[in-house]
């Protein structure tokens, strides 16, 4: 038993620890190499190269050219200037855009203030699957679509969407004339965890966000293609090609292309360890645990997330539980976010408020183990039997 | 987020369950979130004897439900009926302030329990 780990930590969608060698890269940067990457002098442009090389190490994740990456603060700021920046820039073509349901709220909120705005905006189903349809998006294309924007990978249950057949049907209505038409992805949760290729997805825009891929908070990138026209959201001093201006976070930077480079270097041994050990996971669970199910396709899906329902227990009930014996996972249930609902995403697979009040998610990185996986098989059959030992066995006489 | 009691009944709640023939039963729901709580009272002459409780909702709830037998298990009825949700939260140490309305569905279950069960 003395070998039993206390602190397994399967929340990574959430965030990831920061790689040692992210960190080793990272930290010259602000003490000996701390120049400033505009200045001409020798400090400025080593501080300039090492910018440029990290320019290089994320295009290559992605099979992006170099010049075609702009550094900026993170997901939410790259989904902002993604959505709001080409909306605005091409306004006088269309005022629509197609998005889905269960985007990250950097996204959907874009899209709202756009709406205020007097745009249109379609969210388009994701089903009990949790994958937007192909048909959808050729269904609610019109001539004043500027943009398409879904995501890559969706964040609480791993399912990933079709998006070289979008970004087909998106370059067909681009050649027969409809050049103002862009297509974006939001691949924050995608981007080092399966193959992301912008030129075969057909996309004009791509977010990623560091503290997803072991590198820090407070650092992202916006995959913007070459011949690309978007209206910057921060003016200043022209840094990243004026479209994303203010003094370069070098460090940070630097740490990004380290760590897209690792996750490149990675990948296929990544795939293939937390593909297993999330297999052994869910296949354990379902042994181990009666009344559960798996939410969202179990095809077509990332390897690192896996997403249940406990019924009769409560989400929150659950992941505190866990926590007090050293597990972190999360859940999109209600009670977390004090209202009946569970978050959108589960809502949008067409989870209820009474099926949804008892989801959690386990997502895994590379530095997870089978010992930890074992941990939690260990630890979660005893917590939902206790929650389920307090839930009342007679339905209530009362109405909500 | 949570203090440490609230942790502590979650972890380890206390009586727990139906009662077999309770002398009062009580039930209240959170319209808002969900959340229900049932309240199973055993009295001998005015006095409350022993208590356990059922609840689907939160940790603060399930806590709620959980203290709330510990409060009035030696109460006599009359105390027991002016007990107010702040006796609960303060058992409790504190609630966030978004979680007070689960010491009112505790203080609501009681009430039920004591005014308008039929035993």
């Amino acid at each position: 038993m003395s070998s039993t780990p206390h602190k397994v930590y399967l929340d990574n969608s959430a965030t990831t620890r920061v790689d040692d060698q992210v960190v080793q890269a990272m930290l010259p940067y602000f003490t000996e190499n701390f120049g400033n990457a505009s200045s001409t002098h020798q400090w400025g442009q080593r501080a300039k190269q090492a910018v440029e090389e990290a320019r290089h190490q994320v295009a290559q994740l992605m099979n992006a050219t170099a010049n075609e990456i702009v550094f900026l603060a993170g997901g939410t700021e790259a989904d902002n200037l993604a959505v709001k920046g080409i909306a605005e820039a091409h306004a006088n073509k269309g005022k629509h855009i197609i998005t889905s349901q269960f985007e990250h709220s950097a996204v959907l909120n874009s899209c709202k203030y756009l709406e205020g705005l007097g745009w249109n905006v379609t969210y388009l189903p994701v089903y009990h699957d949790g994958v937007v349809r192909v048909e959808d998006v050729q269904t609610a294309l019109t001539d004043e679509t500027v943009l398409v924007s879904v995501m890559h990978v969706n964040n609480e249950i791993g399912t990933i969407q079709p998006l070289k057949q979008i970004g087909e049907i998106v370059k067909q209505r681009r050649q027969a004339g409809q050049r103002h038409l862009h297509f974006h992805t939001d691949a924050v949760q995608s981007v080092g965890k399966i193959p992301v290729d912008v030129r075969e997805l057909g996309l004009d825009l791509l977010s990623i966000s560091g503290h997803k891929i072991h590198a820090p908070k407070g650092i992202g990138a916006l995959f913007i293609r070459r011949g690309v026209r978007l209206q910057p959201q921060s003016l200043g001093g022209h840094q990243e090609r004026d479209r994303r201006s203010g003094t370069e976070s070098v460090p940070m930077i630097v740490a990004l292309g380290k760590a897209c480079e690792l996750e490149r270097l990675h990948l296929e041994d990544f795939i293939q360890r937390v593909t297993a050990l999330r297999d052994y996971l869910e296949a354990e669970l379902m042994n181990r645990i009666s009344n559960i199910s798996r939410n969202g396709d179990a095809e077509c899906r990332v390897p690192h997330i896996a997403n249940f329902n406990f019924d009769h227990c409560e989400g929150e009930g659950l992941m505190i539980s866990l926590d007090l014996k050293g597990i972190a996972v999360s859940t999109g249930s209600a009670c977390a976010s004090g209202s009946i609902e569970p978050s959108h995403v589960l809502t949008a697979i067409g989870l209820d408020h009474s099926t949804g009040r008892g989801s959690l998610r386990f997502s895994l990185s590379k530095d997870n183990t089978k010992e930890e996986v074992d941990y939690l098989l260990e630890t979660l059959p005893a917590v939902v039997e206790k929650l389920r030992k307090i839930a009342p066995k007679v339905v209530s006489n009362l109405r909500s | 987020m949570y203090s440490n009691k609230v942790l502590e009944h979650l972890e380890n709640p206390r009586n727990v369950g139906a009662m077999e023939s309770p002398s009062l039963k009580g039930e209240a729901m959170n319209p808002v979130c969900g959340d229900l709580l049932q309240l199973y009272l055993k009295v001998e002459d005015d006095k409350i004897v022993a208590a356990s409780f059922q609840a689907k909702g939160c940790p603060p709830s399930l806590a709620a439900g959980s203290v709330l037998t510990e409060i009035v298990t030696g109460l006599m009825i009359d105390e027991a009926l002016i007990l107010k949700p702040q006796d609960v939260t303060k058992a409790l140490e504190t609630l966030p302030r978004n979680k007070e309305h689960c010491a009112t569905l505790a203080i609501d279950a009681l009430k039920s329990a004591l005014v308008f069960s039929h035993p």
